[in-house]
Protein backbone atom coordinates (compact mmCIF):
# COMPACT_ATOMS: atom_id res chain seq x y z
CA UNK A 1 0.00 0.00 0.00
CA UNK A 2 1.39 3.39 -0.86
CA UNK A 3 1.47 5.54 1.80
CA UNK A 4 0.45 9.01 0.95
CA UNK A 5 2.93 11.76 3.34
CA UNK A 6 1.25 15.38 4.06
CA UNK A 7 1.24 17.74 6.73
CA UNK A 8 -1.43 18.10 9.15
CA UNK A 9 -0.87 22.25 8.56
CA UNK A 10 -2.37 21.47 5.74
CA UNK A 11 -4.91 19.74 6.55
CA UNK A 12 -6.06 22.85 8.79
CA UNK A 13 -5.75 25.40 5.75
CA UNK A 14 -7.38 23.08 3.40
CA UNK A 15 -10.59 22.35 6.24
CA UNK A 16 -10.62 25.96 6.61
CA UNK A 17 -11.91 26.55 3.20
CA UNK A 18 -13.46 23.16 2.72
CA UNK A 19 -15.98 24.54 5.73
CA UNK A 20 -15.97 28.27 5.12
CA UNK A 21 -19.50 28.02 3.38
CA UNK A 22 -20.82 25.88 6.50
CA UNK A 23 -19.75 28.22 8.87
CA UNK A 24 -20.32 31.73 7.31
CA UNK A 25 -19.74 33.07 10.88
CA UNK A 26 -16.23 31.97 10.65
CA UNK A 27 -13.48 34.47 10.61
CA UNK A 28 -9.88 33.61 10.40
CA UNK A 29 -7.03 35.70 11.43
CA UNK A 30 -3.38 35.37 11.58
CA UNK A 31 -0.49 37.19 12.44
CA UNK A 32 1.81 37.39 9.56
CA UNK A 33 2.46 33.37 9.32
CA UNK A 34 -0.20 33.19 6.56
CA UNK A 35 1.90 31.44 4.20
CA UNK A 36 3.35 29.01 6.56
CA UNK A 37 -0.03 28.17 8.78
CA UNK A 38 -1.38 27.69 5.66
CA UNK A 39 -4.23 30.44 5.98
CA UNK A 40 -3.25 31.99 3.41
CA UNK A 41 -5.85 29.56 0.88
CA UNK A 42 -8.64 31.28 3.11
CA UNK A 43 -7.60 34.80 3.21
CA UNK A 44 -7.56 34.11 -1.33
CA UNK A 45 -10.59 32.11 -1.13
CA UNK A 46 -12.17 34.86 1.45
CA UNK A 47 -10.53 38.00 1.62
CA UNK A 48 -13.43 39.79 3.71
CA UNK A 49 -13.03 36.94 6.44
CA UNK A 50 -9.59 37.02 6.89
CA UNK A 51 -7.95 39.47 9.30
CA UNK A 52 -3.87 39.59 9.02
CA UNK A 53 -3.02 41.16 12.60
CA UNK A 54 0.76 41.71 11.78
CA UNK A 55 3.15 40.67 14.54
CA UNK A 56 1.52 40.75 17.12
CA UNK A 57 -0.11 37.64 18.72
CA UNK A 58 -1.65 39.22 21.85
CA UNK A 59 -3.56 41.78 19.89
CA UNK A 60 -4.86 39.26 17.49
CA UNK A 61 -6.07 37.29 20.42
CA UNK A 62 -8.34 39.99 22.20
CA UNK A 63 -9.61 40.99 18.50
CA UNK A 64 -10.67 37.45 18.13
CA UNK A 65 -12.21 37.65 21.59
CA UNK A 66 -13.88 40.72 20.73
CA UNK A 67 -15.22 39.51 17.41
CA UNK A 68 -16.53 36.04 18.97
CA UNK A 69 -18.34 38.51 21.43
CA UNK A 70 -20.52 39.45 18.52
CA UNK A 71 -21.37 35.75 17.54
CA UNK A 72 -18.13 35.40 15.13
CA UNK A 73 -16.15 31.88 15.03
CA UNK A 74 -12.86 33.87 14.85
CA UNK A 75 -9.90 31.59 14.06
CA UNK A 76 -6.71 32.43 15.27
CA UNK A 77 -2.91 31.29 13.84
CA UNK A 78 0.44 31.19 14.57
CA UNK A 79 3.50 28.54 15.26
CA UNK A 80 1.88 26.82 18.53
CA UNK A 81 4.60 28.47 20.58
CA UNK A 82 3.66 32.18 19.33
CA UNK A 83 -0.04 30.66 18.95
CA UNK A 84 -0.42 29.72 23.19
CA UNK A 85 2.60 30.89 24.98
CA UNK A 86 3.17 34.39 23.76
CA UNK A 87 -0.80 35.11 24.34
CA UNK A 88 -1.05 32.97 26.94
CA UNK A 89 -2.65 35.44 29.47
CA UNK A 90 -5.06 36.56 26.57
CA UNK A 91 -5.68 33.25 26.01
CA UNK A 92 -6.37 33.15 29.76
CA UNK A 93 -8.12 36.09 30.59
CA UNK A 94 -10.04 37.14 27.15
CA UNK A 95 -10.74 33.83 26.05
CA UNK A 96 -11.19 31.13 28.34
CA UNK A 97 -12.49 32.82 31.33
CA UNK A 98 -15.30 34.33 29.20
CA UNK A 99 -15.77 31.17 27.75
CA UNK A 100 -15.67 32.83 24.12
CA UNK A 101 -15.89 31.03 20.97
CA UNK A 102 -12.20 31.15 19.64
CA UNK A 103 -10.76 28.57 18.30
CA UNK A 104 -6.77 28.84 18.57
CA UNK A 105 -4.73 26.55 15.46
CA UNK A 106 -1.27 26.27 16.30
CA UNK A 107 1.01 24.79 13.47
CA UNK A 108 4.59 24.31 13.56
CA UNK A 109 4.51 22.29 16.93
CA UNK A 110 7.17 20.13 18.48
CA UNK A 111 10.59 19.51 17.18
CA UNK A 112 9.73 18.65 13.54
CA UNK A 113 9.20 22.37 13.02
CA UNK A 114 12.95 21.58 12.10
CA UNK A 115 15.97 23.99 11.70
CA UNK A 116 14.38 27.38 13.43
CA UNK A 117 15.51 25.10 16.61
CA UNK A 118 13.96 25.63 20.20
CA UNK A 119 13.09 29.33 20.12
CA UNK A 120 9.72 28.08 17.65
CA UNK A 121 9.60 24.24 18.95
CA UNK A 122 6.59 24.41 20.79
CA UNK A 123 7.02 21.26 23.52
CA UNK A 124 4.58 22.62 26.00
CA UNK A 125 1.81 24.20 24.42
CA UNK A 126 -0.56 21.50 25.49
CA UNK A 127 0.33 21.54 28.49
CA UNK A 128 -0.31 25.51 29.07
CA UNK A 129 -3.58 24.68 26.96
CA UNK A 130 -5.02 21.98 29.26
CA UNK A 131 -4.99 23.62 32.28
CA UNK A 132 -7.20 25.80 31.00
CA UNK A 133 -10.79 25.49 32.89
CA UNK A 134 -13.12 25.17 29.60
CA UNK A 135 -10.62 24.80 26.83
CA UNK A 136 -10.81 21.96 25.02
CA UNK A 137 -7.60 20.41 23.16
CA UNK A 138 -7.07 18.38 20.11
CA UNK A 139 -4.24 16.92 18.13
CA UNK A 140 -5.25 15.05 15.13
CA UNK A 141 -3.12 12.33 13.91
CA UNK A 142 -2.70 13.26 10.11
CA UNK A 143 -3.99 15.09 7.03
CA UNK A 144 -7.01 13.42 7.10
CA UNK A 145 -7.70 13.85 10.67
CA UNK A 146 -7.05 17.48 10.48
CA UNK A 147 -10.40 17.86 8.27
CA UNK A 148 -12.73 16.61 9.97
CA UNK A 149 -11.21 17.40 13.64
CA UNK A 150 -11.01 21.21 12.34
CA UNK A 151 -14.98 20.49 11.54
CA UNK A 152 -15.67 19.48 14.66
CA UNK A 153 -14.21 22.37 16.70
CA UNK A 154 -16.05 24.67 14.64
CA UNK A 155 -19.04 22.74 15.16
CA UNK A 156 -17.90 22.92 18.75
CA UNK A 157 -19.01 26.24 21.14
CA UNK A 158 -16.37 27.36 23.31
CA UNK A 159 -12.10 27.97 22.87
CA UNK A 160 -10.53 24.78 21.16
CA UNK A 161 -6.89 24.48 21.17
CA UNK A 162 -5.91 22.46 17.63
CA UNK A 163 -2.40 21.17 17.19
CA UNK A 164 -0.71 20.89 13.93
CA UNK A 165 3.21 19.95 12.61
CA UNK A 166 4.85 21.37 9.91
CA UNK A 167 6.72 18.21 8.92
CA UNK A 168 5.13 15.58 5.99
CA UNK A 169 3.30 12.73 8.20
CA UNK A 170 2.03 9.62 6.60
CA UNK A 171 -2.09 9.65 6.47
CA UNK A 172 -3.04 6.35 8.09
CA UNK A 173 -6.56 7.62 9.37
CA UNK A 174 -8.42 7.49 6.75
CA UNK A 175 -7.89 3.68 5.89
CA UNK A 176 -8.84 2.56 9.32
CA UNK A 177 -12.09 0.50 8.80
CA UNK A 178 -14.62 1.85 11.21
CA UNK A 179 -12.84 5.32 11.76
CA UNK A 180 -14.89 8.34 12.46
CA UNK A 181 -13.41 11.02 14.42
CA UNK A 182 -15.13 12.23 17.58
CA UNK A 183 -14.61 15.21 19.67
CA UNK A 184 -13.41 13.60 23.68
CA UNK A 185 -13.34 10.03 21.88
CA UNK A 186 -10.14 8.07 21.18
CA UNK A 187 -10.24 5.62 18.82
CA UNK A 188 -8.81 1.79 18.82
CA UNK A 189 -6.68 1.39 16.09
CA UNK A 190 -5.52 -2.22 16.60
CA UNK A 191 -6.70 -4.09 20.02
CA UNK A 192 -4.22 -5.83 21.42
CA UNK A 193 -3.33 -7.55 25.38
CA UNK A 194 -0.09 -7.21 25.88
CA UNK A 195 0.91 -3.25 26.28
CA UNK A 196 -1.29 0.03 25.61
CA UNK A 197 0.12 2.28 23.40
CA UNK A 198 -1.82 5.75 23.45
CA UNK A 199 -0.35 7.99 20.84
CA UNK A 200 -1.16 11.48 19.45
CA UNK A 201 -0.55 13.79 16.92
CA UNK A 202 2.80 12.51 14.65
CA UNK A 203 3.55 9.38 17.05
CA UNK A 204 0.48 7.63 15.71
CA UNK A 205 1.37 6.45 12.56
CA UNK A 206 4.92 5.80 14.15
CA UNK A 207 2.81 3.72 16.85
CA UNK A 208 1.44 1.95 14.19
CA UNK A 209 4.67 0.87 12.47
CA UNK A 210 6.01 -0.34 15.97
CA UNK A 211 3.05 -2.32 16.42
CA UNK A 212 4.06 -4.44 13.60
CA UNK A 213 7.62 -4.94 14.89
CA UNK A 214 6.52 -5.71 18.40
CA UNK A 215 4.02 -8.10 16.96
CA UNK A 216 7.70 -9.78 15.30
CA UNK A 217 9.32 -10.09 18.67
CA UNK A 218 5.68 -11.60 20.49
CA UNK A 219 4.38 -8.31 21.83
CA UNK A 220 0.61 -7.82 21.06
CA UNK A 221 0.29 -4.16 21.10
CA UNK A 222 -2.84 -2.22 21.69
CA UNK A 223 -2.51 1.07 19.44
CA UNK A 224 -4.75 3.78 20.10
CA UNK A 225 -5.18 7.22 18.88
CA UNK A 226 -5.50 9.73 21.58
CA UNK A 227 -6.64 13.42 19.11
CA UNK A 228 -8.71 14.48 21.80
CA UNK A 229 -5.94 15.28 24.80
CA UNK A 230 -9.16 17.43 26.99
CA UNK A 231 -11.49 16.08 27.61
CA UNK A 232 -9.49 12.94 27.71
CA UNK A 233 -11.98 9.74 26.61
CA UNK A 234 -11.44 8.48 30.18
CA UNK A 235 -13.25 5.03 29.69
CA UNK A 236 -11.46 3.79 27.23
CA UNK A 237 -7.67 4.68 28.51
CA UNK A 238 -9.10 2.98 31.76
CA UNK A 239 -10.74 0.22 29.98
CA UNK A 240 -7.13 -0.66 27.62
CA UNK A 241 -4.49 -0.29 30.93
CA UNK A 242 -7.16 -2.45 32.89
CA UNK A 243 -6.89 -4.96 29.96
CA UNK A 244 -3.22 -5.43 29.06
CA UNK A 245 -1.61 -3.78 32.66
CA UNK A 246 1.52 -2.10 30.97
CA UNK A 247 0.85 1.73 29.06
CA UNK A 248 2.84 3.46 26.85
CA UNK A 249 2.08 7.02 26.05
CA UNK A 250 3.63 8.68 22.83
CA UNK A 251 3.51 12.51 22.41
CA UNK A 252 5.80 15.32 20.21
CA UNK A 253 5.42 17.61 23.50
CA UNK A 254 7.18 17.25 27.06
CA UNK A 255 6.66 14.58 29.15
CA UNK A 256 5.19 17.13 31.32
CA UNK A 257 2.01 18.04 31.13
CA UNK A 258 0.70 16.58 27.61
CA UNK A 259 -1.13 13.32 26.63
CA UNK A 260 0.86 11.64 29.12
CA UNK A 261 0.19 13.81 32.29
CA UNK A 262 -3.18 13.54 31.22
CA UNK A 263 -3.26 9.62 31.16
CA UNK A 264 -1.16 9.24 34.26
CA UNK A 265 -3.66 11.60 36.14
CA UNK A 266 -7.00 9.50 34.94
CA UNK A 267 -5.09 5.47 35.96
CA UNK A 268 -3.41 7.18 39.28
CA UNK A 269 -7.24 7.63 40.10
CA UNK A 270 -8.97 5.03 38.52
CA UNK A 271 -6.63 1.95 37.95
CA UNK A 272 -2.89 2.91 38.70
CA UNK A 273 -1.13 0.91 36.18
CA UNK A 274 2.95 1.59 35.08
CA UNK A 275 3.55 4.04 32.78
CA UNK A 276 5.58 5.34 30.48
CA UNK A 277 5.83 8.61 28.63
CA UNK A 278 7.50 8.86 25.52
CA UNK A 279 7.91 12.79 24.57
CA UNK A 280 10.85 14.81 24.84
CA UNK A 281 12.24 14.73 28.76
CA UNK A 282 12.26 18.69 30.21
CA UNK A 283 14.64 20.02 27.77
CA UNK A 284 14.14 22.16 24.85
CA UNK A 285 14.60 21.60 21.46
CA UNK A 286 17.07 21.67 18.77
CA UNK A 287 17.97 22.56 15.01
CA UNK A 288 18.02 19.68 12.95
CA UNK A 289 15.73 18.37 9.82
CA UNK A 290 12.62 17.21 11.17
CA UNK A 291 13.69 14.09 9.81
CA UNK A 292 17.28 13.84 12.24
CA UNK A 293 15.38 15.38 15.14
CA UNK A 294 12.22 12.14 14.65
CA UNK A 295 15.32 9.97 15.07
CA UNK A 296 16.49 11.38 17.73
CA UNK A 297 14.05 11.44 19.71
CA UNK A 298 13.01 8.04 18.70
CA UNK A 299 9.64 9.39 17.02
CA UNK A 300 9.55 6.81 14.50
CA UNK A 301 8.80 3.40 14.69
CA UNK A 302 11.97 1.83 15.51
CA UNK A 303 12.06 4.54 18.36
CA UNK A 304 8.27 3.52 19.70
CA UNK A 305 9.51 -0.24 19.16
CA UNK A 306 12.48 0.03 21.21
CA UNK A 307 11.17 2.32 23.88
CA UNK A 308 8.46 -0.55 24.19
CA UNK A 309 10.53 -3.51 24.43
CA UNK A 310 12.97 -1.91 26.88
CA UNK A 311 9.96 -1.16 29.23
CA UNK A 312 8.23 -4.31 28.71
CA UNK A 313 11.55 -5.95 29.57
CA UNK A 314 11.27 -8.56 26.18
CA UNK B 1 -29.83 63.42 29.61
CA UNK B 2 -29.67 67.72 30.81
CA UNK B 3 -26.05 68.62 32.14
CA UNK B 4 -27.61 68.80 35.44
CA UNK B 5 -29.46 65.59 35.39
CA UNK B 6 -25.75 64.17 34.39
CA UNK B 7 -24.05 65.58 37.38
CA UNK B 8 -26.95 64.41 40.15
CA UNK B 9 -26.51 60.86 38.33
CA UNK B 10 -22.60 61.26 38.65
CA UNK B 11 -23.36 61.73 42.51
CA UNK B 12 -24.96 58.65 42.57
CA UNK B 13 -22.51 56.46 40.51
CA UNK B 14 -19.90 57.56 43.43
CA UNK B 15 -21.82 56.65 45.93
CA UNK B 16 -22.41 53.57 44.23
CA UNK B 17 -18.85 53.36 44.22
CA UNK B 18 -17.99 54.03 47.41
CA UNK B 19 -20.93 51.26 48.67
CA UNK B 20 -19.12 48.85 46.59
CA UNK B 21 -15.78 49.04 48.34
CA UNK B 22 -16.65 49.76 51.88
CA UNK B 23 -18.95 46.56 51.44
CA UNK B 24 -16.44 44.70 49.95
CA UNK B 25 -13.35 46.14 52.41
CA UNK B 26 -11.42 45.78 49.05
CA UNK B 27 -11.18 47.22 45.17
CA UNK B 28 -10.33 50.43 43.58
CA UNK B 29 -11.84 53.26 44.42
CA UNK B 30 -9.34 55.74 43.13
CA UNK B 31 -9.53 55.18 39.41
CA UNK B 32 -13.51 54.45 39.75
CA UNK B 33 -14.20 58.05 40.92
CA UNK B 34 -11.92 59.36 38.43
CA UNK B 35 -13.94 57.53 35.75
CA UNK B 36 -17.36 57.83 36.94
CA UNK B 37 -17.81 60.96 35.19
CA UNK B 38 -17.26 59.66 31.87
CA UNK B 39 -18.90 56.29 32.67
CA UNK B 40 -21.80 57.90 33.38
CA UNK B 41 -21.70 60.20 30.26
CA UNK B 42 -21.74 56.99 28.01
CA UNK B 43 -24.23 55.00 29.73
CA UNK B 44 -26.89 57.87 30.32
CA UNK B 45 -26.05 60.44 27.43
CA UNK B 46 -23.75 58.69 24.80
CA UNK B 47 -24.68 54.59 24.03
CA UNK B 48 -27.19 54.04 21.34
CA UNK B 49 -29.37 51.18 21.13
CA UNK B 50 -29.09 50.54 24.83
CA UNK B 51 -31.84 48.57 26.80
CA UNK B 52 -31.45 46.74 30.19
CA UNK B 53 -33.88 44.47 29.78
CA UNK B 54 -32.23 43.20 26.78
CA UNK B 55 -28.40 43.80 27.27
CA UNK B 56 -27.09 41.86 24.40
CA UNK B 57 -29.04 43.59 22.25
CA UNK B 58 -27.53 43.35 18.65
CA UNK B 59 -27.21 46.38 17.67
CA UNK B 60 -26.58 47.88 20.69
CA UNK B 61 -23.25 50.33 21.01
CA UNK B 62 -20.43 48.48 23.03
CA UNK B 63 -18.28 49.65 26.09
CA UNK B 64 -15.21 47.75 27.13
CA UNK B 65 -13.54 48.74 30.61
CA UNK B 66 -9.69 47.92 29.86
CA UNK B 67 -9.11 48.96 33.43
CA UNK B 68 -11.44 46.18 34.38
CA UNK B 69 -10.14 46.95 38.44
CA UNK B 70 -12.56 50.24 37.75
CA UNK B 71 -15.13 47.47 38.02
CA UNK B 72 -16.93 49.44 40.97
CA UNK B 73 -17.45 52.49 38.51
CA UNK B 74 -19.24 50.57 36.06
CA UNK B 75 -21.20 48.45 38.18
CA UNK B 76 -22.15 51.46 39.79
CA UNK B 77 -22.97 53.26 36.52
CA UNK B 78 -24.85 50.09 35.07
CA UNK B 79 -26.86 49.41 38.02
CA UNK B 80 -28.21 53.16 38.08
CA UNK B 81 -28.61 52.50 34.31
CA UNK B 82 -31.41 49.81 35.37
CA UNK B 83 -29.30 46.29 34.45
CA UNK B 84 -29.36 45.44 37.83
CA UNK B 85 -30.31 46.18 41.31
CA UNK B 86 -28.42 49.32 42.59
CA UNK B 87 -28.76 47.81 46.48
CA UNK B 88 -26.63 44.74 44.87
CA UNK B 89 -23.40 46.98 44.65
CA UNK B 90 -23.12 46.19 48.47
CA UNK B 91 -22.20 42.63 47.63
CA UNK B 92 -19.04 43.50 45.67
CA UNK B 93 -16.11 41.13 45.76
CA UNK B 94 -18.41 39.13 48.20
CA UNK B 95 -18.49 35.28 48.06
CA UNK B 96 -20.64 34.42 45.70
CA UNK B 97 -21.93 37.79 44.31
CA UNK B 98 -22.38 38.35 40.49
CA UNK B 99 -19.98 41.39 41.05
CA UNK B 100 -16.88 40.10 40.55
CA UNK B 101 -13.93 41.66 41.27
CA UNK B 102 -13.17 42.67 37.57
CA UNK B 103 -15.78 42.50 35.22
CA UNK B 104 -17.44 39.39 34.10
CA UNK B 105 -19.38 39.43 31.15
CA UNK B 106 -20.94 36.36 31.99
CA UNK B 107 -22.39 37.65 35.08
CA UNK B 108 -22.93 40.74 35.41
CA UNK B 109 -25.91 42.37 32.86
CA UNK B 110 -24.56 45.19 30.81
CA UNK B 111 -20.89 44.08 30.89
CA UNK B 112 -19.85 43.47 27.15
CA UNK B 113 -16.17 41.83 27.61
CA UNK B 114 -14.73 40.29 30.59
CA UNK B 115 -11.31 42.67 31.65
CA UNK B 116 -8.75 42.71 34.65
CA UNK B 117 -5.52 41.81 32.54
CA UNK B 118 -4.46 45.66 31.90
CA UNK B 119 -3.86 45.90 27.93
CA UNK B 120 -6.15 43.41 26.61
CA UNK B 121 -9.47 45.19 26.53
CA UNK B 122 -8.75 47.93 23.79
CA UNK B 123 -8.01 44.43 21.57
CA UNK B 124 -11.30 43.11 22.37
CA UNK B 125 -13.19 46.17 21.48
CA UNK B 126 -10.60 46.45 18.18
CA UNK B 127 -12.01 43.19 17.65
CA UNK B 128 -16.13 44.42 17.98
CA UNK B 129 -15.48 47.28 16.07
CA UNK B 130 -13.85 44.56 13.21
CA UNK B 131 -17.16 42.76 13.67
CA UNK B 132 -19.26 45.85 12.98
CA UNK B 133 -17.08 47.08 9.98
CA UNK B 134 -17.26 43.37 8.57
CA UNK B 135 -21.29 42.98 9.36
CA UNK B 136 -21.96 46.48 7.93
CA UNK B 137 -23.54 47.22 11.68
CA UNK B 138 -23.83 51.40 12.50
CA UNK B 139 -23.08 50.13 16.55
CA UNK B 140 -20.24 52.20 17.86
CA UNK B 141 -17.26 50.69 20.57
CA UNK B 142 -16.00 52.30 22.93
CA UNK B 143 -12.72 51.45 25.21
CA UNK B 144 -11.37 53.00 28.82
CA UNK B 145 -8.19 52.41 29.46
CA UNK B 146 -6.38 53.71 32.55
CA UNK B 147 -2.73 55.89 32.17
CA UNK B 148 -0.58 53.11 33.96
CA UNK B 149 -2.12 50.58 31.55
CA UNK B 150 -0.70 52.73 28.44
CA UNK B 151 2.79 50.88 29.60
CA UNK B 152 1.04 47.77 28.62
CA UNK B 153 2.89 47.02 25.22
CA UNK B 154 -0.63 45.06 23.75
CA UNK B 155 -2.16 48.40 24.03
CA UNK B 156 0.24 50.01 21.57
CA UNK B 157 -0.27 46.69 18.99
CA UNK B 158 -4.43 47.32 19.52
CA UNK B 159 -3.56 51.00 18.72
CA UNK B 160 -1.51 50.39 15.76
CA UNK B 161 -3.75 48.12 13.99
CA UNK B 162 -7.05 50.49 14.82
CA UNK B 163 -5.31 53.48 13.53
CA UNK B 164 -4.04 50.87 10.83
CA UNK B 165 -7.53 49.18 9.88
CA UNK B 166 -9.04 53.11 9.79
CA UNK B 167 -11.56 52.05 12.64
CA UNK B 168 -13.58 55.39 12.86
CA UNK B 169 -16.49 53.11 14.83
CA UNK B 170 -13.84 53.04 17.87
CA UNK B 171 -13.45 55.41 20.31
CA UNK B 172 -10.65 55.15 23.51
CA UNK B 173 -10.76 56.72 26.47
CA UNK B 174 -7.75 57.71 28.31
CA UNK B 175 -8.70 58.10 32.13
CA UNK B 176 -5.83 60.74 32.77
CA UNK B 177 -5.63 60.45 36.23
CA UNK B 178 -2.14 60.76 36.51
CA UNK B 179 -1.35 57.85 39.66
CA UNK B 180 -1.08 53.95 39.12
CA UNK B 181 -0.51 51.94 42.42
CA UNK B 182 3.39 52.64 42.59
CA UNK B 183 2.94 56.75 42.35
CA UNK B 184 3.10 58.99 39.43
CA UNK B 185 2.61 57.79 36.55
CA UNK B 186 5.06 60.61 35.07
CA UNK B 187 7.72 58.96 38.25
CA UNK B 188 7.13 54.96 37.47
CA UNK B 189 7.35 55.24 33.15
CA UNK B 190 6.19 58.32 32.07
CA UNK B 191 3.22 57.67 28.98
CA UNK B 192 3.67 61.10 28.30
CA UNK B 193 2.73 62.87 25.75
CA UNK B 194 0.13 60.83 26.02
CA UNK B 195 -1.91 63.03 22.70
CA UNK B 196 1.21 63.09 20.51
CA UNK B 197 1.20 59.04 20.46
CA UNK B 198 -1.92 58.31 19.73
CA UNK B 199 -1.70 60.77 17.23
CA UNK B 200 1.41 58.81 15.93
CA UNK B 201 -0.91 55.97 15.69
CA UNK B 202 -3.23 57.55 13.69
CA UNK B 203 -5.92 58.41 15.95
CA UNK B 204 -8.27 61.63 15.92
CA UNK B 205 -7.24 62.98 19.27
CA UNK B 206 -8.98 65.23 21.44
CA UNK B 207 -7.91 66.59 25.09
CA UNK B 208 -10.64 67.47 27.34
CA UNK B 209 -11.70 67.80 30.95
CA UNK B 210 -12.73 63.95 32.26
CA UNK B 211 -14.93 66.36 34.80
CA UNK B 212 -16.69 68.52 32.68
CA UNK B 213 -19.96 67.46 30.58
CA UNK B 214 -20.23 69.86 27.99
CA UNK B 215 -16.62 68.95 27.08
CA UNK B 216 -17.45 65.60 26.80
CA UNK B 217 -20.89 66.29 24.93
CA UNK B 218 -18.64 68.23 22.35
CA UNK B 219 -15.98 65.23 22.01
CA UNK B 220 -18.42 63.08 21.17
CA UNK B 221 -19.57 64.17 18.60
CA UNK B 222 -16.41 65.01 17.20
CA UNK B 223 -15.52 61.50 17.38
CA UNK B 224 -18.45 60.21 16.54
CA UNK B 225 -18.22 62.76 12.76
CA UNK B 226 -14.54 61.36 12.61
CA UNK B 227 -14.24 59.12 9.67
CA UNK B 228 -11.62 57.31 8.76
CA UNK B 229 -10.07 57.44 11.99
CA UNK B 230 -10.24 56.07 15.56
CA UNK B 231 -10.68 58.69 18.49
CA UNK B 232 -8.83 58.78 21.41
CA UNK B 233 -10.22 60.82 24.19
CA UNK B 234 -7.78 61.63 26.43
CA UNK B 235 -9.58 62.81 29.66
CA UNK B 236 -7.90 64.94 32.19
CA UNK B 237 -9.13 63.84 35.46
CA UNK B 238 -8.62 63.48 39.40
CA UNK B 239 -8.13 60.44 41.13
CA UNK B 240 -10.44 59.68 43.97
CA UNK B 241 -12.74 62.71 42.41
CA UNK B 242 -14.97 64.25 44.87
CA UNK B 243 -13.84 62.33 47.59
CA UNK B 244 -12.01 64.88 49.93
CA UNK B 245 -8.76 62.66 51.44
CA UNK B 246 -8.63 60.08 48.33
CA UNK B 247 -8.22 62.86 45.82
CA UNK B 248 -5.03 63.13 44.04
CA UNK B 249 -3.80 60.24 46.42
CA UNK B 250 -2.30 56.85 44.49
CA UNK B 251 -2.72 55.45 48.14
CA UNK B 252 -6.63 55.38 46.98
CA UNK B 253 -5.67 53.23 44.09
CA UNK B 254 -6.73 49.76 45.93
CA UNK B 255 -7.70 50.26 48.90
CA UNK B 256 -11.17 50.39 51.30
CA UNK B 257 -12.79 53.00 53.10
CA UNK B 258 -12.55 52.36 56.92
CA UNK B 259 -16.25 53.14 58.66
CA UNK B 260 -15.30 56.54 59.63
CA UNK B 261 -13.96 57.37 56.15
CA UNK B 262 -16.77 55.90 54.54
CA UNK B 263 -18.93 58.76 56.58
CA UNK B 264 -16.36 61.54 55.68
CA UNK B 265 -17.12 60.32 52.04
CA UNK B 266 -20.86 60.48 52.00
CA UNK B 267 -20.64 63.49 53.65
CA UNK B 268 -18.36 65.24 50.93
CA UNK B 269 -20.70 63.73 48.34
CA UNK B 270 -23.97 65.28 49.73
CA UNK B 271 -22.23 68.56 49.78
CA UNK B 272 -21.48 67.93 46.04
CA UNK B 273 -24.68 67.10 45.66
CA UNK B 274 -26.00 70.37 47.69
CA UNK B 275 -23.86 72.49 45.46
CA UNK B 276 -25.12 70.95 41.93
CA UNK B 277 -28.40 72.60 43.11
Amino acid sequence: MDIVKKATREGYGDALVKWADEFPDMVVLDADLAGSTKTGQFKKAHPERFVDCGVAEADMTGIAAGLATTGKIPVISSFAVFATGRNYDQIRNSVAYPRLNVKIGGTHAGVTVGEDGASHQALEDIALMRALPGMTVISPADYAESIVAVKAALEHNGPVYMRFGRAAVPVVTDKLPGYKFELGKGSIIKEGKDVSIFATGILVAAAIDAAEMLKDAGIDAEIINIATIKPLDRELVVNSARKTGMVVTAEEHSIIGGLGSAVCEALSEDAPTKVYRIGVRDEFGESGSAGDLIKKYGFDGQGVYETVRKFLGK
Amino acid sequence: MTELELKKTAVKVRRGIIEGVYGAQAGHPGGSLSAADILTYLYFAEMKNLDPKDPKKKDRDRFVLSKGHAAPGLYAALANRGYFPVEDLKTLRHLGSYLQGHPNMNEVPGVDMSTGSLGQGISAAVGMAVAGKMDNASYRVYTMTGDGELQEGQLWEAAMFAGAHELDNLCVIVDNNNYQIDGAISEVCSPYPIDKKFEAFNFHVINIDGHDFSQMEKAFNEARETKGKPTAIIAKTTKGKDISYMEGQAGWHGKAPNKEQYDIAMQDLDKVEQAIG
